[in-house]
């Protein structure tokens, strides 16, 4: 579970990772794990500590798909959408499951516990078609697959 | 003393491994035995994991695929040959039988987080060696090896060294592209996760060759499990003091954030320096001006883990392996709608007919497989009629196709191929990084005038503007990323015409 903002912890982070050459990266990661996203008051901490722009450090931020300025949900899933896993009805079976929650790509469902999105591909592909829910990975799916998902996230 | 082996590699664990792992440990408890359990890498055999070995006097014996329930009656059978799930020595399964195993030596079989068992299996050999050549000597040898990138680009990685070596700097660095994004692909992922110091040990002779004493790993953030792999392999070899400040090289772990472009050399180094993974203009090449501006080796992570073993059985053993330029072998990542997926490493020039029906068995779906993309989401789709291309860099590309980084994703007969050219042109937009026009503003042009073929809107005139757009892409595009994306859609328009002839649609009252 995600923190609240605090100030002193994510200088903390920062100062951790800023000797290192090319800290951006590391910092962000470690802010995002530990608030849940990389907020403006984040953006502008490590603007400063890095003697950074702003609008360099949102440049970063919004570049990656990673990289939230939201919070996600209590529970991740992330569903591969690239080819082997299309070559397997990946496509259908992604669509069961934003049925099954009622969400679009990207979305978290109103109750805050799930948030599904696109990911292209987890290298699971000879166990077509996958998807990684809180890190953990899982493949073969099948639509009775998402009734476990939806067991997990408590859904 | 009972030794039980089940994988952690995070295909495995998907379908598994972990649930067969804590009941292996639950029935030995309940029945008093002693075990042993080692969590391996995976052979590669997928459409086997959970694949579970036992040792025995003859050897280690194979079952699967196993579920956790399978488990007791496992023991009862005393792993014996009756257990319905046998399948015997794993070396003699056809499919392993088949290849001839240089990178992949070893996965599947040591503990990858033990340097124990790395060093018994020929590990730190190559290193070894490499001192004994010298650095220059060292260099020759992989030039003389005729690997060449393993990436995609296939290019000749003793070249790439000798450069950084011939070029005077204060800093050199050594990095490795672990930023596997393309479909189908997913043997850097099986090394980091199965034999993590071989390539550290690649790294540490890449690093005594061309004079550079610090390496990175950047990891693919949908890797989770590779990255705590890598990383504890990197702690545990410096508390050997194989790495750090008395190795003279030491290797930092650096995560990428979900950017498929950042597979591309130039984008990658701008992440790793903590910018937008945005492609550089080449020249210079990162060997003269890299990572922060200091010549570096950039390579594939397999190109990286091939080394030690080249250098261990000397250049010659690998050279003799292969055919034309393609010297060496391959790891082939079979994937898809296919029946036996799995790693299959062999010496190049085995047609891609024989990987797909013989090694790989045909569809997964029992349909007749109908189109294969091999080498990535930028990779061409080949039909039948291709089957007996050869597994050479040289021979896809005469055929206007790749092999990059040896997926081969397998389609049956219900793909659309019209489809899949439309999803080759949206990745690009999803992952175009802006900064050249042709990828940025040419993807989503792509995606709306196929979208119009698909519709039926003048069919003919839009696929014109496909092509010519295509043109564009290839030859205007800074990197492999707009420059590929042509490969699926022509590909998929030239092979599969009938895909692309559509009827106009009707608009649905609502």
């Amino acid at each position: 579970m995600s923190a609240a903002w605090n100030d002193a912890e994510a200088t903390d982070i920062v100062r951790r990772h800023k000797s290192k050459e090319g800290a951006l990266l590391p910092i962000l990661h470690d802010l995002q794990a530990a608030f849940g996203c990389v907020s403006p008051a984040a953006i502008r901490l490590v603007a400063h500590e890095l003697n950074l722009t702003r609008a360099e450090v949102h440049g970063v931020v919004s570049f990656y798909h990673d990289f939230r300025e939201q919070p996600a949900g209590t529970h991740v899933l992330k569903v591969c959408r690239a080819e082997a896993c299309q070559s397997m009805n990946g496509e259908k079976v992604a669509e069961a499951m934003l049925k099954r929650f009622g969400v679009n790509w990207g979305d978290t469902t109103p109750d805050g516990h799930l948030t599904v999105e696109a990911t292209y591909c987890l290298g699971l592909c000879s166990c077509a078609p996958s998807a990684m829910l809180d890190g953990q990975p899982m493949a073969r799916l099948t639509p009775e697959s998402i009734d476990e998902i939806a067991r997990e996230v408590g859904r | 003393m009972i030794r039980i082996f089940v994988p952690r590699d995070a295909a495995a664990r998907a379908v598994g491994a972990d649930k067969v792992a804590a009941a292996v440990e639950a029935e030995a408890k309940r029945l008093g035995q002693d075990l042993q359990l080692v969590r391996t890498g995976s052979r590669g055999l997928f459409w086997l994991e959970p694949m579970l070995e036992v040792e025995t006097p003859q050897g280690r014996i194979a079952f699967g695929p196993v579920t956790a329930k399978d488990v007791p009656a496992l023991f009862a059978a005393q792993f014996g040959a009756t257990h319905p799930l046998h399948l015997g020595k794993p070396e003699e399964i056809p499919f392993l039988k088949r290849q001839t195993r240089i990178t992949f030596a070893r996965c599947g079989i040591v503990d990858p987080l033990s340097i124990a068992d790395y060093r018994a299996h020929g590990g730190y050999l190559g290193l070894a060696k490499a001192r004994s050549l010298g650095a220059a000597g060292t260099v020759e040898e992989v030039t003389k090896s005729g690997l060449r990138g393993r990436g995609g680009a296939g290019f000749p990685t003793g070249i790439k060294w000798k450069t950084v070596a011939d070029t005077a700097a204060d800093r050199k660095y050594i990095v490795c592209n672990a930023d596997e994004g393309d479909s189908g692909t997913y043997d850097d992922r099986m090394i980091m996760e199965g034999d993590p110091f071989a390539l550290i040990e690649g790294m540490t002779i890449a690093g005594f060759a061309v004079g550079a004493t610090k390496g990175y790993v950047y990891i693919r953030s949908e890797y989770p499990d590779a990255i705590r792999t890598m990383e504890r392999a990197v702690s545990l070899a410096e508390a050997e003091g194989l790495l750090g400040e008395a190795a003279g090289f030491e290797i930092e772990i650096r995560v990428g954030a979900g950017a498929y472009v950042c597979g591309e050399e130039t984008a990658l180094l701008d992440s790793l320096e903590g910018k937008r993974g945005q492609v550089r203009a080449k020249p210079p090449l990162p060997a003269h001006k890299g990572l922060f501006g200091k010549p570096t080796v950039i390579n594939n992570l397999v190109s990286l883990a091939t080394v030690p073993a080249i250098l261990a059985d000397g250049a010659k053993h690998y050279a003799d392996l292969g055919m034309g330029r393609s010297r060496g072998t391959m790891p082939i990542q079979i994937a898809g709608n296919v029946k036996q997926g799995g790693l299959f490493e062999a010496a190049f020039g085995l047609t891609l007919g024989q990987i797909v029906d013989e090694i790989g068995g045909g569809t997964h779906s029992g349909r007749p497989a109908r189109a294969v993309q091999v080498g990535g989401p930028l990779g061409a789709y080949f039909p039948r009629a291709l089957f007996d291309t050869p597994f050479d860099y040289e021979a896809f590309a005469a055929k206007d196709g790749l092999i990059g980084h040896g997926g081969v994703v397998v389609f049956d007969d219900t793909v659309d191929m019209a489809h899949q050219a439309r999803f080759a042109l949206e990745f690009c937009a999803i992952e175009s990084c802006g900064k050249c026009t042709p990828c940025r503003i040419g993807s989503t042009r792509g995606v709306e005038t196929m979208d119009k073929v698909m519709r039926g809107e003048r069919a003919e005139a839009n696929l014109a503007l496909i092509e010519d757009l295509c043109q564009t892409l290839k030859f205007g595009s800074l990197c492999a990323l707009g420059g590929f994306t042509p490969y699926p859609v022509m590909s998929a328009i030239k092979h599969f015409p009938e895909d692309f002839k559509r009827p106009p649609l009707r608009v649905a009252a609502e």
